[in-house]
């Protein structure tokens, strides 16, 4: 197998395995975890290297393998032009982000923790980007979501990180659930999860009539995660993050997973009018509202949080446009959005870095103090203002293009690009604020630090950056052209219309609406302090997240109310609560079904001993209820109710059940014989009628369900898959005993399952009796005093003679249980009860010392085996816990058969020997030691 | 027979769920026991009722019974008893570390406190904390 038929997927997880050795490797060395992130975006870029050539000559590469076919979740990777424009952005970007943070933390933050959180966002966004099957591209979403909340909140001792954590995990995963709704309808519509099939049946997903809930959900899970009105307001609270992260997730990968599904889904849902006003509309009020509020942004990254949102919006809104021409527009800002906006947030670290501020009120005349950064500073907020010979302005007139091209074909034909032009202005003017604020405008007012440059190396991400900045700005086809070009034609499925990105298109409209923004942005500046006064007076606090806060409150409130409803801290209300909730379900489904309630089988006649033993055994399942005050008694009755039920095993022809039922039956009733001497010998009357009442109301409504629902079934037909088990115990199973086949063989692993949970159960039992002391009633129900005899001596040797005999029959019923009604479980009840009998008649130590195996190593042993055979199957490559047989000819017995399940079944019969009697001699210990101190405190 | 096994199985099931909503820990294992125990004979008769007929393979049989639920019915068996056994101690473990057998882990629960003023006969309780 070549590398290049796995190596998409390898490029996707390879981060999330280096993220643990990067969190491990800061033990040693502090730079270590820095290390091994960078090398492994570097190793990853090498794994998609490869397969780059394929898709430059316009192949889509595509990489599955099936898992769950049912519901069509195969995990399936692709690598189009698309995928890969955004691989390389999250991992160049990344390289130089993981660059800049080693020199941005400093000695208090642990770098592995922040290395490993990075990786893992990698990988995850990788994922998204070069997900072919949809579920696994939602699997990826969430997360990106969780490892952005861990990033977000990475200075876990600022309340505003872990506050713009929660909001945008809030914000991002309620997003998330909805495009998993979106995904879902879209694989119901089209059949299949693949995109490649989804892509292809654009027309059939338009006309469908889930359409518009299908591209709501979608369209919700882009908008909240890219930042989009109404859901925009997380992202300046995310600001709280470390700077290297904003200038990762919120400049050219999280808030862009939106943007990629926006192109992907292109030719799949786009082309309508819901889509153009949905999407259109939503760009348009981020884009003006992001520009309008970054201006009034007093801190660095609050300004640049606003300018991101207004750039989403722009890319957003030539989604909404819809034409060829705009997806190219759209996918070359992103490229460029990602390359200044990324600068100008390493930037704006920097200076924090260096001056402990980021308010502009503060922040003056830095010039002087570090002019390297400053210039760097200038140009990349140059090219965000979209000033000629940089990328920015290349897109932004290809943006004006679009908007005047949209406008001829609505009604409002101006509408669009004087709204455009608007956010221009602001977008002008908060870009000159960057500059001119910061670096020029006076002295530094109070700042804790005296700003200097910082280290060398702190500035070359940001000097890479912006020289790519100017390189596209001047010669644009040379570095985007051909990864521009894959990239659109892979959106469109089709091949990418002609464009040129030249610098020069003449004058025309848009270098006329360039020039008024340049102008008009300029001005606005000059007169901002006046603005600043006006805005401060009339729009102070209006914010998004008063709304969220409110609304999170309210849900909390309401939350809480409804739990305080059900749950009283008491457990009786809660247990009704569950009885009667389950019981008012399973009578609403009753009346889903319009045939009658019995059907027509026919019944068997009862005989009369039936009836006896059935009325026994009402009668003393009503006395347990009745007498349940006398403790004693009812559990009595209770063991009646046992030996009844195990006879009707007997009856309807289950003796396997019987066998089962008789020896648990033993068990159980001596076992709560033991717990009941150390609790209180009566129930005290319970005095509130109501309760009374209603519980006696729900039992019954509990019994007559149970019996009309019984009845229901008894009296149908039915048709049973037993016939399988039937025909194939002797064949493939090697056993007569159809049960005891399906037990060990057909159903190994449940049955596995359930040793498990018993030997879990002893250990359960054997820790909370770990160090309990328990005082003994010093009398007991009559107020008589405890016999001090308490090994009678007949029942000594009786109990010696039969243990043989029991033992015997344990390994008689082991042996036969493939065949005859027996095996494994049963044996191992009744070699408990002839252990347990030992204990009781002569006591714990004299048992003991005779029986010197630890019954955890019993269990432990059984499981050991059990597995064990399960393990050797598989070794033999087949599947797990399959099981074969031959026969051997003993001497005196004669023709046996061997069946690799005896193995399993012996597995079976030690862990419930093991946990029956070490759950009963544990008890057992207990009343031993309660009965020492009794008969000390006596002498 | 069915109406009988019906019956059976619903008188079970109502005795289980009233002493599962008791207020001391006894009665509520007592509860659960018996609840196991009608799941149990419901599950195994999902199969139908069979009489005198085997679940072994044989040559001179004319029919089998359904293998299937006495297989599940086996297994639910040992569980149950490995639940009551949980149950139990941990019952007990309440009593140890509370002082008292309520649900709760009220000395007094209301009820019950009315009962003491009603009544003047003495509860077993106090019988034996005095």
């Amino acid at each position: 197998m070549s590398l290049l038929s796995f190596n998409l997927p390898l490029a996707a997880l390879l981060p999330f395995a280096a993220a643990p050795l990067a969190a491990w490797s800061t033990r040693y060395n502090r730079l270590a975890s820095a290390w091994v992130a960078g090398l492994t975006t570097l190793l990853t870029l090498a794994i998609l290297f490869p397969s780059m050539q394929a898709v430059f000559a316009g192949e889509t590469l595509i990489q599955q393998w099936s898992w769950l076919p049912a519901i069509g979740f195969n995990i399936a990777f692709r690598l189009d032009g698309l995928a890969l424009l955004f691989a390389l952005l999250i991992l160049l970007i990344g390289l130089l982000v993981i660059f800049y943070a080693r020199y941005y933390l400093s000695a208090k933050d642990s770098m592995g923790r922040f290395y490993a959180y990075m990786l893992m966002f990698m990988g995850s966004m990788l994922g998204i980007v070069l997900s072919e099957n949809l579920l696994q591209l939602v699997v990826f979403w969430e997360l990106t979501s969780i490892t952005s909340f861990l990033l977000i909140s990475y200075w876990q001792h600022r309340q505003d990180a872990r506050q713009g954590a929660r909001m945008a995990l809030a914000i991002t995963g309620a997003g998330g659930l909805a495009l998993l709704g979106g995904v879902l309808l879209l694989g119901h519509i089209v059949g299949s999860y693949e995109l490649t099939q989804v892509l292809a049946s654009g027309d059939l997903i338009r006309g469908h009539d889930l359409y518009l809930p299908t591209l709501l959900l979608i369209l919700l899970g882009v908008f909240t995660k890219s930042a989009q009105f109404p859901f925009h307001f997380w992202l300046p609270h995310a600001m709280a993050a470390p700077t290297p992260v904003s200038a990762y997730l919120h400049s050219a990968t999280m808030v862009k997973a939106g943007i990629f599904l926006l192109a992907r889904f292109f030719p799949a849902l786009s082309g309508t009018p819901e889509w153009s006003w949905l999407v259109g509309t939503a760009g348009m009020l981020t884009l003006l509202i992001g520009a309008y509020v970054a201006l009034f942004k007093h801190d660095l990254k609050g300004l640049l949080a606003y300018s991101t949102l207004s750039h989403l919006g722009l890319i957003t809104l030539l989604f909404g446009f819809g034409s060829q021409m705009a997806l190219v527009a759209a996918i070359f800002h992103i490229i460029n959005h990602a390359t200044f906006k990324g600068s100008l947030f390493m930037v704006a670290g920097i200076i924090d870095h260096e001056s402990g501020s980021r308010d502009m009120r503060k922040l003056n005349g830095l010039f002087k103090m570090m002019p390297h950064t400053a210039m760097l500073a200038m140009i990349a907020a140059a090219a965000m203002a979209g000033v000629p010979l940089l990328n920015g302005f290349l897109s932004k007139e290809m943006f004006f293009e679009q908007a005047i091209s949209a406008s001829d074909t609505t009604l409002a034909a101006w509408t669009i690009p004087a709204l455009v032009t608007l956010a221009a202005i602001f977008s002008v003017a908060y870009s000159l604020r960057f500059i001119h604020d910061v670096f020029f405008n006076g002295e530094p007012i109070d700042l804790p630090k005296t700003p200097h440059e910082p280290p060398r190396f702190m500035k070359i991400p940001v000097d890479i950056l912006v020289v790519l900045c100017l390189i596209v700005g001047v010669a644009p086809m040379l570095l985007i052209g051909p990864i521009l070009s894959v990239a659109v034609a892979a959106s469109l499925q089709a091949p990418a219309p002609e464009f040129s990105l030249a610098i020069w298109h003449g004058f025309n409209l848009p270098l006329m609406m360039s020039f008024i923004a340049l102008v008009l942005g300029v001005a606005v500046y000059t007169v901002r302090h006046r603005l600043f006064a006006w805005h401060d007076r009339c729009l102070h606090g209006i914010e998004g997240k008063a709304v969220f806060d409110w609304l999170q409150w309210k849900t909390i409130r309401f939350a809480k109310k409804v739990t305080d409803y059900f749950d009283q801290t008491t457990l009786q209300p809660s247990v009704s609560w569950v009885i009667g909730g389950a019981l008012v379900l399973s009578i609403l489904t009753f009346f889903q079904f319009n045939s009658p309630l019995f059907g027509d089988r026919a019944l068997m006649e009862a005989d009369v001993i039936t009836i006896l033993m059935a009325l026994t055994l009402i009668v003393a399942s009503l006395l347990t209820v009745v007498l349940h005050h006398q403790r004693l008694t009812s559990l009595i009755s209770i063991g009646v109710v046992g030996l009844v039920v195990a006879l009707g095993f007997v009856k309807f022809s289950a003796p396997d059940l019987a066998l089962t039922q008789l020896s648990v039956e033993v068990v159980t009733i001596v076992l709560l014989l033991l717990a009941l001497f150390f609790l209180p010998q009566h129930t005290p009357q319970e005095r509130s009628y109501i309760r009374l009442s209603r519980d006696g109301i729900i039992s019954i409504s509990a019994a007559v369900a149970v019996f009309l629902l019984t009845m229901a079934v008894l009296s149908r037909e039915y048709t049973s898959i037993a016939n399988f088990f039937i025909e194939n115990a002797k064949p493939g199973g090697g056993g007569t005993n159809v049960v005891n086949v399906i037990l060990v063989d057909f159903r190994g692993f449940d049955t596995l399952g359930e040793i498990v949970v018993l030997a879990l159960a002893g250990l359960g039992v054997f820790a909370m009796l770990e160090g309990l002391k328990l005082a003994a009633p010093a009398k007991d129900v009559e107020g008589l005093e405890w016999s001090h005899d308490p090994h009678p001596p007949i029942m000594q040797t009786l109990t010696r003679l039969l243990f043989p005999l029991m033992l015997m029959v344990a390994v008689y019923i082991f042996l036969r249980g493939h065949n005859l009604p027996g095996g494994g479980f049963i044996a191992g009840l009744i070699a408990s009860v002839a252990l347990i009998s030992q204990y009781l008649a002569n006591g714990i130590d004299w048992t003991n010392e005779r029986l010197r195996t630890d019954m955890h190593r019993v269990m432990w042993l059984g499981l050991l085996i059990a597995t064990g055979t399960g393990v050797v199957s598989m070794l033999l490559s087949y599947p797990f816990l399959t099981s074969a047989f031959t026969y051997l000819n003993w001497p005196v017995v004669g023709k046996f058969e061997v069946a690799s399940a005896i193995a399993f079944d012996l597995g079976v019969f030690l862990v419930v020997v093991g946990a029956t009697v070490m759950i009963l001699v544990e008890l057992g210990k207990l009343s031993h030691a309660a009965h020492f101190i009794n008969v000390e405190d006596i002498k | 027979m069915e109406w009988l096994i019906a019956s059976v199985i619903s008188v079970m099931t109502g005795c289980g769920v009233y002493l599962t909503l008791r207020a001391r820990t006894f009665p509520v294992v007592l509860g659960l026991t018996l609840l196991a125990y009608a799941v149990n004979v419901f599950l195994f008769s999902m199969g139908r009722l069979q009489i005198g007929i085997p679940a072994v393979i044989d040559p001179a049989a004319a029919a089998y019974t359904d293998p299937l639920p006495q297989a599940l019915v086996l297994t639910a068996i040992v569980i149950a008893f490995g639940m009551t056994a949980f149950l139990i101690v941990l019952a007990l473990k309440a009593r140890s570390e509370l002082g008292n057998d309520h649900v709760d882990g009220l000395h007094r629960s209301d009820d019950e406190l009315k009962a003491t003023k009603h009544n003047s006969t003495k509860t077993e309780t106090e019988r034996s904390q005095s």
